[in-house]
């Protein structure tokens, strides 16, 4: 219908929820004594210095990934809490892999994402098969997952196992992977001194490709049509089961690639520091991208820049960790406007489509039963 | 209308509900006298659901007032009803059965002793009402080892227990055994007598007739007469029920051929909990013909239909259609080999109610052309062939792209009609294919089944609906507790014969073939 206040629609649940954001956390600085608005010029003028635009684009890049495994499971009712596990043990077997074999560049390269999204895949895929024939919840499933996999790190990541020592600290970590298995940065930012993850070009890639998938194939429909509603989805013939178990194994392989731009592109290594955690991150920003590849890609970049920006406010004596207050309140805010905004348009719709009906045509004639409109002609 | 002496215990005047694009109620009015039973009867979909549900403070009507013992009220939630006196007794019973009865009973208003609950007040209340009321049931059982009869005591006393003048019961002999059922009228006759009022809904016209002092008769949303028990016949609430002359025995000219379409043989089925749903079902519909299946709802009709669309797994016997043998195989193989399905709960199966018209075009398709084109979907043959729907069977609305839930739930069906007709279906299921929709719609449904029928399509027909039964059916059977007991001839049965045969009570008079 009116597709200028779709877009409006759509684009206002976010626009309230940031700037309800905005307004709690201009409230807490001005409750702890810190004038809100010089606190955030100091945090936007810091973001346009060309390093730190650089580090937004890195952190939006690895958020990116882990948003997308997330939303793909959402789209069809099905929550992948264990993004966490499934990236850091892949990333762990594809720094050991990775460091281990040597080959030709691009084809070390692809053994290393390959086996980033096998391990990753694999490790959610056991959530999918525990639900599919065994009903367990994945929710339940992949959290504890979590766990298992920090178990299973730990245990192979000794010295007596997958790591070496790092030269020079105490920190131990897998073989640094040679220069053939590692993904140059690009010179995406003039005037940084940092580059940019080579891999955000995959990122770019697999945001076409979730979109291509959910939205231009049959299985995209299925996946939708599951997500809207199971049951009509299960009387139109789509098989659940087969469904829950793609999904999942498609969401753990995107969970995989989550470490990759820092593994292939600065650290070289999985060592005990590597980040953990972006799971988790990767669900918030999927809830404020509403599982839409270009949603995300801004949520991405909007939490990569107050995570990157707020790095200046410890200077200015203002505690960083505000940020997680505006986080966490866009978050619950955005999925409370996303709801009303839902809720609205199906009533608009309703409206609009009744009026336009009353206007064009009278309400249908009364009476007649089933017998009363047989065709003339044949009785017997 | 009949007149009764003021003030009433409830009454309704020009209550008006509408939902989005459908007006559920209109103009409705209704007066319950003091110490009556007062029946609401009325098809599924008249809008006796949605009447009850503004009595009792669900929703408020658009128009309209409610009068309580003269005082006109307006409730904004089941707490302000309760707080008047009036109580709903739910068909599907709301107890928690790890609780004992009075546990239930009290549950939400407990009486109190300092913080602790006062057990003994409890009790000693529950069997005075049981004692004045004649429900008898022991306050310490727990309701998990409760019959069906002793629950819905356990209902009605939770009920009283909260001070309830005016009870609601929706639909309370559903659950019932006959003899479960004279208890409850048994029951209902005592507290009448100690001036309660009781609102009773239901469409099983014989147990109306003989439990009820006034009998509200709706219609399409509207009350269409109030007439007292002893004035009318069970034909006549039919009839005025359905809105017409019940159809003559004269039906149209047959088109049943010999070719057997689709052939269900000793087809059987059990929940989990080993409970017989289905029974050495069998039955065999041929090109061009329609079978109805007439039966109580909950008498294994939904499952009959999921089971022979692949949803459930039956545990004994076949489907063939048109020759081949489909038992094994799944929903999306069936409906590709030409089953169409029109499913009961068009929300729930048969739409996907927030997308758009076109994208439920392919629901149920999406294998199929001109929906999709190998692995990835044909979004503009899909476009295009909505557009024809729409066109074709007369869906009102003004866009393709707009969200399914905005149409009426008419425009809906006939959607779904169009996209089942379409690719040439061998078989069509059609569980209550005009439940729900407006009139218009409904003669535009008949009209439809019809044409495909003369076209050599196999129907199989679910509905509640007798009249649709009768009229549109070749063959008709009956289907009670999940076993195909009767086979009646459509061009001579009565619904009243066939009410009855759908109770299991009367095969006899149901012109059995």
């Amino acid at each position: 219908m009116n597709s200028v206040r779709r877009v409006g629609l759509m684009l206002a649940a976010p626009a309230l929820a940031v700037v309800f954001s905005l307004a709690v956390t201009s409230a807490v600085l001005l409750a702890t004594g810190t004038p809100p608005l010089s606190t955030f010029q100091q945090m936007i003028q810091y973001a346009q210095e060309p390093r730190t635009l650089a580090l937004i684009v890195n952190s939006a890049t690895t958020y990116y990934f882990a948003a997308l495994a997330v939303a793909i499971g959402f789209r069809m009712n099905l929550f992948n809490i264990g993004v966490d596990g499934q990236y850091r043990l892949a990333a762990l077997i594809t720094g050991a892999v990775g460091g281990a074999i040597a080959l030709p560049a691009p084809l070390h390269v692809t053994v290393e994402i390959v086996t980033a999204v096998l391990v990753g895949g694999m490790w959610a895929g056991i959530a999918g098969a525990l639900k599919v024939y065994r009903g367990v919840s994945e929710v339940i499933s992949t959290i504890m997952l979590n766990f298992i996999a920090t178990g299973v790190i730990a245990y192979l990541l000794t010295p007596a196992r997958l790591a070496v020592q790092t030269q020079g600290s105490n920190n131990i970590g897998t073989k640094p992977i040679p220069p053939s298995g590692q993904v140059p940065g690009i010179d995406l930012i003039p005037g940084s001194p940092l580059q940019v993850y080579g891999l955000v070009v995959l990122a770019i890639a697999a945001g076409i490709g979730f979109w291509f998938l959910v939205n231009r194939t049959r299985f995209g429909y299925d996946l939708r049509a599951t997500g809207m509603s199971e049951a009509a989805a299960v009387a139109s013939g789509v098989n659940v089961k087969k469904m829950v178990l793609s999904t999942m194994l498609i969401s753990g392989g995107l969970a995989g690639l989550v470490g990759m731009p820092q593994l292939l592109g600065s650290s070289y290594t999985y060592s005990l520091d590597f980040p953990a955690g972006l799971g988790f991150t990767g669900i918030a920003i999927a809830l404020l991208g509403r599982n839409n590849p270009v949603g995300i890609a801004i949520g991405a970049l909007l939490w990569g820049f107050l995570d990157n920006s707020s790095q200046i406010l410890d200077l200015v004596g203002v505690p960083k960790e505000i940020v997680l207050i505006t986080q966490g309140v866009i978050v619950l805010s955005v999925v409370v406007a996303y709801e009303l905004v839902r809720r609205y348009r199906v009533v608009a719709q309703q409206r609009d489509v009744g009026r336009e009906l009353a206007e064009a045509e009278p309400p249908p004639p009364a009476g007649g039963g089933p017998g009363g409109a047989v065709p003339e002609g044949v009785s017997r | 209308m009949a007149s009764t002496p003021a003030p009433a215990a409830v009454e309704l005047r020009g209550i008006t509900k509408r939902f989005p694009g459908v007006v559920a109620n209109r103009d409705i009015d209704i007066s319950v006298a003091r110490g009556t039973v007062h029946a609401i009867v009325g098809e599924n979909g008249a809008g006796k659901s949605t009447l009850m549900k503004t009595l009792y403070g669900m929703h408020r009507p658009d128009e309209g007032t409610i009068t309580i013992d003269g005082e006109p009220v307006v409730m904004h939630s089941p707490s302000d009803a309760i707080a008047r006196g009036i109580g709903m007794v739910h068909q599907h019973f709301m107890l928690a059965d790890n609780f004992t009865v009075m546990e239930n009973v009290v549950l939400g208003a407990e009486p109190r002793k300092g913080l602790r609950l006062d057990a003994a007040a409890a009790r000693a209340k529950i069997l005075e009402i049981g004692e004045s009321y004649g429900l008898q049931v022991d306050p310490d059982a727990l309701v998990e080892d409760l019959g069906v009869g002793d629950r819905q005591r356990v209902e009605i006393i939770k009920v009283l227990y909260r001070g309830a003048r005016t009870l609601i019961l929706d639909e309370p002999t559903a659950v019932l055994v006959p003899q479960e059922v004279d208890e409850l009228f048994d029951a209902l006759r005592e507290l009448k007598a100690e001036g309660m009022s009781i609102i009773f809904i239901s469409h099983k016209l014989d147990e109306v007739l003989s439990v009820a002092d006034e009998i509200t008769v709706i219609r399409r949303g509207s009350t269409v007469a109030t007439v007292k028990p002893d004035q009318v016949t069970a034909r006549k609430l039919a009839e005025l029920m359905v809105g017409s002359e019940l159809p003559s025995p004269e039906t149209s000219g047959s088109t049943v051929t010999e070719v057997p379409m689709l052939a269900v043989q000793g087809l059987s089925l059990q929940t989990a909990s080993g409970r017989v749903v289905l029974d050495d079902v069998s039955f065999t519909i041929h090109r061009g013909e329609v079978l109805g299946i007439a039966g109580v709802e909950g008498n294994g009709q939904a499952e009959l239909v999921e089971t022979i669309m692949g949803m459930r797994i039956p545990g004994g016997g076949s489907v063939v259609l048109d020759g081949q043998d489909i038992s094994g195989w799944g929903t999306r193989h069936r409906r590709e080999a030409g089953i169409g399905f029109i499913p009961e709960d068009r929300g729930r199966h048969g739409l996907l109610l927030e997308a758009s018209l076109w994208e439920n075009r392919m629901l149920g398709h999406q294998t199929e052309a001109p929906n999709a084109r190998g692995a990835l979907i044909d979004r503009a043959g899909a476009r295009a062939d909505t557009r024809r729907i729409v066109e074709e069977y007369d869906v009102r609305t003004p866009s393709i792209d707009v969200l399914a839930s905005a149409l009426s739930g008419g425009n809906q069906q006939k959607l779904i009609v169009g996209r089942e007709m379409s690719g040439d279906p061998k078989v069509l299921i059609a569980a209550h294919p005009t439940r729900g929709v407006d009139v218009g719609a409904q003669a535009a449904i008949w009209d439809l089944l019809r044409a495909a029928r003369a076209g050599g399509l196999a129907v199989l027909l679910i509905s509640a609906d007798l009249d649709e039964l009768i009229g549109l059916s070749d063959t008709l059977m009956v289907i009670l507790r999940g076993r195909l007991v009767a086979e009646v001839d459509p061009a001579t049965v009565t619904p009243e014969q066939l009410g009855s045969a759908m109770t299991g009570a009367g095969e006899q008079q149901g012109g059995a073939a």
